[in-house]
Order: structure tokens, then C-alpha cells, then sequence
């Protein structure tokens, strides 16, 4: 089947696709955006983190077909021409990337957490990235990371 | 729709299915994309209930339904992750059927109704008739669950689950308590500790005779409130926990959401 949907603000028509493989698949392979990672195909991780129309999910549980005319935004689609998104910014500053197998997730669901909260308490972060597992950082790097973009946050806005 | 395409998979927030797929657990023929109904998605206040439809994700629940359907609210809370809470839905929890599906229980105590619809029409099956063993439900293959109807809360209501973290755990087993004050009735459900998730009955009718609704709670009635409800379940040992265990587990919790609910109704009438 062809599948139609607008991926970091890009129209994408893919064909060839079956309904029933998943959209962390068709954006690795099929679109050529492999920033979302796939560590366990079963929501276990978060590493497949991507926006559906606006609302985080995790890629690996969203069947292509389902798509359809809908907006997906990846991690490759946070920066903008004047450069890294303030949660990219703040993990890279912070340490909070060690294997970076995790980051892309953790990014997008730090990026959400930081739209609907502007000043996140620790237990809401934790909270926030409760479903995103990393095996290298023991996650303190993480959480000040979250800390600090959500302050320059607060500031520029 | 379903009846024109026999053989498909109903798929909604895809948190069970896609890793069935993923897993090749098997392979569907064909997918039925539910997320195309928009019908799915939203819910409304009929007659004095709520009808809720069985796309809405838990996500929802929690922020528009907390305070009419406490129970399940705050079982949804309580599933898989914020990324699984924005996907997963009631509908694909009951499509499901499994024995450990967090929703179950508060609908049970909540005395929830399944809305099922095929081409020959609509069927409205009351929860605890629904789920007939493991993964087993009363939906027939040419059926799709449309929505479930619960009454908001007449009391207070409470969901407590055992697991082996805080975070994207499923049950070692889990209990829902609903108070009905003015039908002087407690309704219960009980989690992963049966071949599918059931009420207490025995439990129920003994509060129902025992409990004096002006007053303290009785120790002795709490204590045989938490035996009845172990009994009522008939657990196994499994990787998540022995059937001794769970069934300890569950008077404990049986004791302590009833406390808890019973706590909060005394307060309501002292004020
Ligand atoms: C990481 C992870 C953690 C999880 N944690 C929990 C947890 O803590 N508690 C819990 O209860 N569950 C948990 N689950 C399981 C799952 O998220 C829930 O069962 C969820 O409610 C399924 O909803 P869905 O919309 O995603 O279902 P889907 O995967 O879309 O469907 C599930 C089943 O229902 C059928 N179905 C769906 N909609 C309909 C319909 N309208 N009519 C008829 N059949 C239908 C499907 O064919 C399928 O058999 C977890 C899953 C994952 C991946
Ligand atoms: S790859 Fe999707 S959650 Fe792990
Ligand atoms: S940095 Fe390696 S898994 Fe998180």
C-alpha cells in the first residue's frame, strides 16, 4: 500500500509499504530518518519516541497504515536553522548523552514535557520520562539536563 | 465494517497488537484501522451516564474523566508509561481480555456496560458478563466494541495494584472498590489473579449485610471483608508472583482501598 503523511513538515507518499509494519520502520528504512532508535519493538523503551499529530508515542507501536494523512514529528525535526533545540542543547551541555541510544526518545519527551509545563517539578520529570530507559547514565545527567532547558525556557519565553 | 472484512485485526492504540506483530506472534491478513472512526474517540453524558468510546485513550481519561469515573482513572494512571497512556485505550484493554488489564477492575466495581455493534446490530453486555476466561471475552469475531457506559461515581472509588516498580509494571494483581451509598452496596473486581478479572461476590453480599453505613468501620468486618475477597480469586504461581502471595496481597489491598474509600465517605458526611 502507499502510505501519505507529512513528517517534519514534509509531505512523504511511501509505497510498498504493509499495513501492518511499523512507523519506527517506514521512517528508518523507508524514509531515511533514522534518528529514532529501535531498541526493543515493544514500548518497553522509548527509544522510538517520535510526536504523532502532537502527541508523543512510541513509533514502534503505531502500525504504518495508521498514519494516513496524519503529522509525525521526529527528533530530526526539533532544530531549526538557528541551530539545536534548548533540550538538544541542554543534554549535549549537561553529559546527559553517554551511548546516546536513548537520547532521541528522551529528547522528544523531554521537548513534550517542557510544552505542557514550562517549570516541571522532579517528580513530574521523572514522571514524564518514566517510559524512556537508558542503560549508560544512571539518568541524574538526564534529569538536569530537563532541568536546564526548562529554566532557559522559562526565561526566553 | 468488521463483517466486510472477516479475518482483520482491530487495531486501536496498537499497544497489544503491534507488538503481536512485531514479535510475529502472527501476522494478520488484514488490519482494521479504528483510528479512521472518529465516533471512537469522544464521549458524552446520556441520561445520567457516561458513554464513553472505546478509542479514547487513557490520557483523556485521566484529564477529562478523573472526577466522574475516579476508579478507572485511576487505574489508567497506573498503565504502562506516558507514551503507552497517550496510545492505549479502554476499548483495546477489553479487546484484549487479558486477566491483567487494569481496566477491568474499576469497571467492575463501577458496574460498567459494554457497548458492542455489529452489522446485525447493537448488544449491551454488563462487564462482569463479559469476560468469560483468559483472553476470552463475549465479543463474537463479527463484533466491535463501540464504547462502555458507566454512571459517575455515587461514592467514593478506589484502584490499588501490586507490581514489581512504579512504572510500566503489569499486575502481580490488583483490586478496585466502588461504595454505592444510596443503594448501601460496595462493588468490587479484582485483577490478575483469576482466569479473568471478576468480582468479589461473596465479598459484596457480606458488606452488603454486615456494613452500618453511620458508622465507624468495623475492624472485624474489614478483616472479613479482605478474607472474602482473597477467596474469591483463584490465582496461580507465575514469574510475577505465587498464588499464596497473591492472594495475600489481595486482602491487603481489598482492606486498605475499602479503609480508604470509607474514610473519605465519613468525611463527606461530617462536612
Ligand atoms: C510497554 C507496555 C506497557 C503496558 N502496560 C500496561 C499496564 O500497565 N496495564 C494494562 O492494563 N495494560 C498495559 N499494556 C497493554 C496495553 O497497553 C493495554 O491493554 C491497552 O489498553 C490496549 O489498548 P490499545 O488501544 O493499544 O489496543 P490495541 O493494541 O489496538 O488492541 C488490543 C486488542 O483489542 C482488540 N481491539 C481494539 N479495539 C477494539 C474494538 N473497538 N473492538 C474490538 N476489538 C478491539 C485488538 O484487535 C486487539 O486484540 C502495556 C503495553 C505496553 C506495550
Ligand atoms: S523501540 Fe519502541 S519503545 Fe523500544
Ligand atoms: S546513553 Fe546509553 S542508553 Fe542512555
Amino acid at each position: 500500500m502507499r502510505v501519505n503523511f507529512t513528517v517534519n513538515g514534509r509531505a512523504e507518499a511511501v509505497d510498498d509499504v504493509w499495513e501492518g509494519e511499523s512507523l519506527l520502520y517506514v521512517l528508518r528504512e523507508r524514509v531515511g530518518l533514522p534518528g529514532s532508535k529501535n531498541a526493543c519493538e515493544q514500548g518497553e523503551c522509548g527509544s522510538c519516541t517520535v510526536y504523532l499529530d502532537g502527541t508523543p508515542v512510541c513509533s514502534c507501536l503505531v502500525a504504518a497504515g495508521q498514519v494516513e494523512g496524519r503529522t509525525v514529528r521526529t527528533v530530526e525535526g526539533l532544530a531549526t536553522e538557528d541551530g539545536l533545540d534548548p533540550v538538544q542543547e541542554a543534554f549535549v551541555e549537561c553529559g546527559a548523552v553517554q551511548c546516546g541510544f536513548c537520547t532521541p526518545g528522551l529528547i522528544v519527551q523531554a521537548h513534550d514535557l517542557i510544552d505542557r509545563v514550562p517549570d516541571p517539578s522532579d517528580a513530574e520529570i521523572r514522571e514524564a520520562l518514566a517510559g524512556n530507559l537508558c542503560r549508560c547514565t544512571g539518568y541524574e545527567k538526564i534529569l538536569d539536563a530537563v532541568r536546564l532547558a526548562a529554566s532557559r525556557k522559562a526565561v526566553s519565553s | 465494517m468488521k463483517a466486510g472484512t472477516p479475518g482483520a485485526v482491530p487495531i486501536q492504540g496498537g499497544t497489544d497488537v503491534m507488538v503481536e506483530i512485531n514479535f510475529d506472534v502472527h501476522r494478520p491478513a488484514a488490519l482494521l484501522d479504528l483510528n479512521q472512526v472518529p465516533e471512537l474517540f469522544t464521549w458524552e453524558r446520556i441520561d445520567g451516564s457516561y458513554r464513553v468510546g472505546a478509542g479514547v485513550p487513557y490520557v483523556q481519561i485521566i484529564a477529562e474523566l478523573g472526577h466522574e469515573l475516579p476508579g478507572l482513572a485511576q487505574a489508567a494512571r497506573t498503565v504502562g508509561s506516558p507514551q503507552i497512556r497517550n496510545r492505549g485505550t479502554v476499548g483495546g484493554n477489553l479487546g484484549a481480555a487479558s486477566p491483567a488489564g487494569d481496566s477491568h477492575p474499576p469497571l467492575l466495581a463501577g458496574d460498567a456496560i459494554i457497548e458492542v455493534a455489529s452489522a446485525a446490530g447493537t448488544r449491551m453486555i454488563p462487564a462482569h458478563e463479559f469476560y468469560l476466561g483468559v483472553k476470552k471475552s463475549a465479543l463474537r469475531p463479527d463484533e466491535l466494541i463501540r464504547a462502555f457506559w458507566m454512571k459517575p461515581a455515587d461514592g467514593p472509588q478506589y484502584f490499588s495494584k501490586v507490581g514489581t516498580r512504579n512504572a510500566m509494571v503489569i499486575a502481580v494483581c490488583s483490586f478496585a472498590v466502588a461504595l454505592h451509598p444510596s443503594e448501601r452496596r460496595v462493588g468490587t473486581g479484582i485483577g490478575s489473579a483469576a482466569p479473568t478479572p471478576r468480582r468479589a461476590l461473596e465479598a459484596e453480599a457480606f458488606l452488603a449485610e454486615s456494613l452500618d453505613w453511620e458508622a465507624r468501620m468495623d475492624p472485624e468486618v474489614l478483616r472479613r471483608f479482605g478474607e472474602l475477597v482473597a477467596a474469591a480469586a483463584s490465582p496461580i504461581d507465575d514469574v510475577r508472583g505465587t498464588a499464596d502471595y497473591r492472594r495475600h496481597a489481595l486482602a491487603v489491598m481489598a482492606r486498605r482501598t475499602l479503609t480508604w474509600a470509607w474514610n473519605d465517605y465519613r468525611k463527606v458526611r461530617a462536612a
